[in-house]
This record gives C-alpha cells, sequence and structure tokens, in this order.
C-alpha cells in the first residue's frame, strides 16, 4: 500500500460538556485520519458525537484530551494567532439546514463574502466582489443572486449559497455535517453531484457528517461509524458494505430504506442492543482486523469477527 | 376492494397577495380500505395540501374551487363548520405530522394531550379514559407507559414523541390515519422503528394508511400502492409494483434514478434540471416537460391524459401513445427490476 499523506489526524480525541454530575462525556477518545483528496465520512445516530468532533476539529468545542493536526500542524488546545487564521481559512464548514443557517438579514454578497472581510484577504472592495461572484458561478448560481436576501430562495439554492460560502476561502478541508438530510431527494442529487465535481477539480478533501449509510455509500471513500461517542468501526466504503462486523453497522445497514418493494417487505432489521457486549472482563479496543479495517472489540469478540470475514 | 375515499376532479385554490395559485389541479383518487398508498413527490408538489383538506384543515387563504371528496356517503367539499368537521377530523380521519418537536404542546402532559381527543370525541367516559391512553402507550411501543404518563413531551426523544402523536392520531380508532412525513426529521434507525410501528398498528386495526413522503427509499417499504404527485397533478399511480419496476412516467423514471442509492462511485448522479412550474401561471402541456429530457413536440401544447398500463396502473404521459416514438426508460430502472444495486 502507498503510503498516503493525511491532511487531518484526529488523536484520542475526547470531548466533554458540563461538570461535576451533569458531566457528559461526548465523544471518547477517537482517533482517525482524513487523507488528501479523500472523502471520509461519519456516520451515526444523533448524540453520538458525530456533530461535536466536526465542531471540536474548527475549534468551535474545546478539545479535552487528545489533539488535532491539520498539516502536520497541531490546531488543537492553544495556538498561535497565524496558525489561527489560517486554520479559519483552510477549513470550512457547511451545515445541515440551509434554511437557518443563512442570516436572513443579510444580502447572498455579504453572507458569502464575510469570511473574506473578517480574514481580511480581499486589497479592495472590487476583488471582493470578484470573489464573491466566481464562487456562486461555481456553484451553479448566477451573480446577480448576490444583490438578494436569501428567503428569495429555494432550500437547494440556499443550500449553494452555504456551498458557496465555504468555497470562497479556498480551503482544503471542508467539514459538511449532514448537508443533504434536509433537502428533497431530487436535490440531495444535485448537491453531492457538486461536492464530487469539487473534489475532483480542486483535490479537496471532505469530512461528510450523516446518519444514513445510504448516502454516505456513493461519496464516502472511507466510513467511520460512531455509536455512543466511539468509533465502532472504521473501513473502506466498499468493504464495509459486503462485511460489516460491529452490530450496531449491521443495524444502521439494515435500517437504511432500501428503493425495492421486494427487498423492503422482506427486511428485518437487525437492532442493536448496548448491553449485548460483554465488557466486565476485558475492555474493547479498536483493534485492526484486516488491512484498513478497525473494529471495536474485546479479544474474545475479535475471534468471532475472524471467524465471520 | 372496497373504497373507503374518492376524490373526484378536485381543484385547490388560494390567494396570496391579490394573486390565484393552484396547488392542486383536477385531481381524482381512489382509497381502498386496508390499504397504504404512499403519496410522493418534491416539496410543493401538493402532497400536504391535497390531504389537509380530507380534514378540513386548509388554510385561510385556500377553498375548493371545484370537485368531491367523497366520504362514507357524503361529500367533504360541502363541509363548512367546524361542527360538522369535528364529526370527521380526529375522529374518522387522522394526521401525524412532520415534525414531532413542534405537533406536540409542550405545557400539557402527553397523558393529558391523548385523553384531550377523546373526551372530545366521547369515546370514554372520563373516568376510564386514563386506562386507555395507558393501553395506547402501550401500544406504540412506549415503555413505563403508566409513569410516563404524566410525563412532558421534553422530556422524550424524537423517536418516541413521534410515537406520543401516533398515539394522539389513534386516539379515536380512526379509519384512515394520514402520514405526513412522519420520518423525515428521525434518524433511520428511528425511522425503520416508527415504519414497523405504523405498519403493525395498521395490521392490528385495520386502518387505511396515506404515507406522505419525498423518499421512494421509504415509499417501497411502505406502500401497496404509490401515487406520484407533480406540480398538483397524479402523473403516475399504480401497485408498488408497478411504479418501482414498471415506471412509466419520466418524472417517475428521473425522481427513481436520482436516489443516492443507485449512485456509482465517480459518476455523477442522475439530476432533474431545472426547477417545478410556477403554479400562480396556468400551464400549458404537460407541467413536467420543460424539465424532461424525453419530452415530445406535444408536450408543450397539449396536456397529456392518463393511459392506462393496467387495471391498478395509469400514467399521465403522451409517451405512453401509440403515436409516440418508443423510448428506453433509463438504465437505473432496469437495475432496480433486476435487484442489481
Amino acid at each position: 500500500m502507498i503510503e498516503r499523506n493525511a491532511l487531518l489526524k484526529v488523536e484520542n480525541m475526547s470531548v466533554t460538556f458540563g461538570t461535576g454530575r451533569k458531566r457528559v462525556e461526548a465523544v471518547k477518545n477517537v482517533s482517525f485520519e482524513v487523507f488528501r483528496g479523500e472523502t471520509f465520512s461519519l456516520v451515526g445516530e444523533s448524540g453520538s458525537g458525530k456533530t461535536t468532533i466536526g465542531r471540536t476539529i474548527v475549534r468551535l468545542n474545546q478539545i479535552n484530551n487528545g489533539r488535532v493536526l491539520f498539516d502536520d500542524k497541531v490546531i488543537s488546545g492553544k495556538i498561535s494567532r497565524e496558525l489561527q487564521s489560517k486554520v479559519v481559512r483552510k477549513i470550512q464548514m457547511i451545515f445541515q439546514d440551509p434554511m437557518a443557517s443563512l442570516n436572513d438579514r443579510a444580502k447572498v454578497d455579504y453572507i458569502v463574502g464575510e469570511g473574506l472581510i473578517n480574514a481580511g484577504i480581499c486589497k479592495s472592495k472590487q476583488e471582493l466582489n470578484e470573489r464573491v461572484s466566481r464562487s456562486l458561478m461555481d456553484v451553479g448560481l448566477l451573480p446577480e443572486f448576490a444583490s438578494r436576501f436569501p428567503h428569495e430562495f429555494s432550500g437547494g439554492q440556499r443550500q449553494r449559497i452555504g456551498i458557496a460560502r465555504a468555497l470562497v476561502m479556498e480551503p482544503e478541508f471542508i467539514i459538511a455535517d449532514e448537508p443533504i438530510s434536509a433537502l428533497d431527494v431530487s436535490i440531495r442529487a444535485q448537491v453531492l453531484n457538486l461536492l464530487n465535481k469539487f473534489k475532483r477539480e480542486r483535490g479537496l478533501s471532505y469530512l461528510f457528517i450523516a446518519h444514513d449509510l445510504s448516502v454516505v455509500k456513493f461519496i464516502a471513500d472511507r466510513i467511520g461509524v460512531i455509536y455512543g461517542g466511539q468509533l465502532v468501526e472504521l473501513c473502506y466504503t466498499q468493504r464495509l458494505f459486503e462485511k460489516p462486523l460491529h452490530p450496531y453497522t449491521k443495524n444502521l445497514l439494515t435500517a437504511a430504506p432500501i428503493p425495492d418493494p421486494r427487498r423492503a417487505r422482506n427486511r428485518s432489521a437487525i437492532v442493536y442492543d448496548p448491553t449485548q457486549h460483554d465488557y466486565s472482563k476485558e475492555r474493547p479496543l479498536l483493534t485492526e482486523i484486516e488491512q484498513g479495517h478497525l473494529v471495536l472489540a474485546n479479544s474474545k469478540e475479535l475471534e468471532s469477527y475472524k471467524r465471520d470475514l | 376492494m372496497e373504497e373507503i375515499l374518492s376524490v373526484k376532479d378536485l381543484e385547490i385554490q388560494f390567494t396570496l397577495r391579490g394573486k390565484t395559485l393552484t396547488p392542486i389541479r383536477k385531481v381524482s383518487l381512489e382509497l381502498y380500505k386496508g390499504e397504504t398508498l404512499a403519496i410522493a413527490g418534491e416539496s410543493g408538489s401538493g402532497k400536504t395540501v391535497l390531504t389537509k383538506t380530507f380534514i378540513g384543515m386548509l388554510d385561510n387563504n385556500g377553498k375548493i374551487t371545484g370537485g368531491q371528496i367523497l366520504f362514507d356517503g357524503k361529500d367533504l367539499t360541502t363541509y363548512k363548520t367546524e361542527k360538522q368537521w369535528l364529526t370527521i377530523r380526529g375522529r374518522r380521519i387522522s394526521m401525524v405530522f412532520q415534525d414531532p418537536m413542534t405537533s406536540l404542546n409542550p405545557l400539557k402532559t402527553i397523558g393529558e394531550q391523548i385523553r384531550e381527543s377523546m373526551i372530545l370525541h366521547n369515546i370514554v367516559p372520563k373516568d376510564k379514559s386514563k386506562g386507555r391512553v395507558i393501553e395506547l402507550l402501550n401500544d406504540v411501543g412506549i415503555p413505563d407507559a403508566i409513569n410516563r404518563y404524566s410525563n412532558y413531551p421534553h422530556q422524550f426523544s424524537g423517536g418516541m414523541r413521534q410515537r406520543v402523536v401516533i398515539a394522539i392520531a389513534m386516539a379515536c380508532q380512526p379509519d384512515i390515519l394520514i402520514c405526513d412525513e412522519p420520518t423525515t426529521a428521525l434518524d433511520v434507525t428511528i425511522q425503520a422503528q416508527i415504519i414497523d410501528l405504523i405498519k403493525s398498528l395498521q395490521k392490528k386495526l385495520g386502518i387505511t394508511v396515506i404515507y406522505i413522503t419525498h423518499d421512494l427509499g421509504v415509499v417501497a417499504e411502505v406502500a401497496d400502492r404509490v401515487a406520484i404527485m407533480y406540480a398538483g397533478e397524479f402523473v403516475e399511480v399504480g401497485t408498488a409494483e408497478e411504479v418501482f419496476f414498471d415506471p412509466r412516467h419520466p418524472y417517475t423514471w428521473a425522481l427513481l434514478s436520482s436516489l443516492p442509492q443507485f449512485g456509482e462511485k465517480g459518476k455523477d448522479l442522475y439530476t432533474i434540471e431545472g426547477v417545478p412550474p410556477n403554479l400562480f401561471k396556468v400551464i400549458v402541456g404537460d407541467a413536467f416537460a420543460p424539465r424532461n429530457r424525453y419530452a415530445l413536440e406535444v408536450d408543450f401544447a397539449a396536456a397529456p391524459p392518463y393511459f392506462k398500463v393496467s387495471e391498478t396502473h395509469k400514467a399521465k404521459t403522451w409517451l405512453l401513445d401509440p403515436r409516440s416514438p418508443k423510448i428506453e426508460p433509463p438504465e437505473t430502472i432496469a437495475k432496480l427490476k433486476a435487484g442489481d444495486f
């Protein structure tokens, strides 16, 4: 296997909220890498901590333990101002709900250009306008739209504005937090195609956060399945669909809707019960069971998973 | 099969800022007793507006400008007063809404909210109502129902709240349950549970279900029959097998093909270009024609009639006219039929 260049490394990330008895461990010791030009997907249910991981990478949440490396530099914890502004420029986010993530009272040119203004990137007003129009055209919107308000657009167009806002900063890495969950099926396809296009043309890397494995199958190169703040399985997309090992992954796979009435009617979702694991004697570890395929298990479970391979 | 509700040439208009908009354009539909009919289409196609007329919940600026809704020998379009509607809404026809976070009253315990409709409709005497509520909570799969009775909505998760909403809808044992995107706001694992719940309730109580969704993956799970809606019309109606394995309307082809489940790595997903027509304007020809890759000249001039494919299957496209050129559906349809994805 060729040594690949990791753009983002998350090492033993732990995030907790609250103190004392109200303390909640939202992310527990999570590690993964995102390679250059790769789409890595985190999949899990609401409350599993996937959004928290994304927010912690861009320093919106504080990391309690572990560290995050971007381009081989530590970007978590206390960092210099320069590095901070680099992180802001190079890592951008796309949010779930295009109805809620755009400022209703600002015009599109301000929404898209705000990052440029704050980072002081553009020398002149003209340069700013040019970059905003170029970004709008990139996502398939007309430059004239710059003087309109968000409410004048449909859901799909609004999500494009959200993408233009991320792209205008010329990032290397985009965290897309459920970018298509709130969209109609026909518009989902357009947004997914758009994200793939930028990956091809600009070598962008993505952290794609989702709850539906069927969507991720199309877009992701590798998938990390997360449950209760822990990574339970991590694998190449195709292999994960062929040989899911962890019972929670199986649960997710069987829960995803299948657009085929014959199969859908005979489907029985595998229910995941977190108490089915017996971890009283031995704690589970995220272990590489075959090349590039990691699963959370103790040695006894690992034995049985190996037989399944 | 026994018809339970039938819609004939229904037209609905809204007045918005002095202009008239026609979200439902002469729709006809039969609903059979005990079946699950899925209505699928993009947002704004009229799915919700249509079904809201069955329970008299059309917004104030909207009115029925033509056609009939026949239910139990009566024409619901003639219902005017709230008193008339109360004999139907919640009692005979109930609705479950999309977002369980906003459809419950945050200031009332869930037990009271379920009891409310039973008492309103005099289903059970007041003193026995609590027992009935607990039974219902058990039916919809809420554990520890006796204690949960006096909990408030904020003490429930999204999936559990949707179960409560379903319990409210089922409280008076309606004949028809309308589910308007009941799982769109939920996780896939919870979605699967809610779908199973609706199916099992239907089996147990023999109710008729109208299931509204934009996700054809979900349609395949629940539907006996499918009606595809576009710009206020049904463009294709058939059994689930007919619509999924032998679809005839280009819009159905497009909806099915754009599902990410059919995506191939490295290739673009199939997309539907353009936007749905402006319903403020009079639509000439086939409403889908401007976005249709397979559009014929006639599509821009005259609206197609329904062509019968089988006793249960019809589609509103000129492609089914014997004079039309033969056009093969996109590859994905063959893949779907072969189960190869």
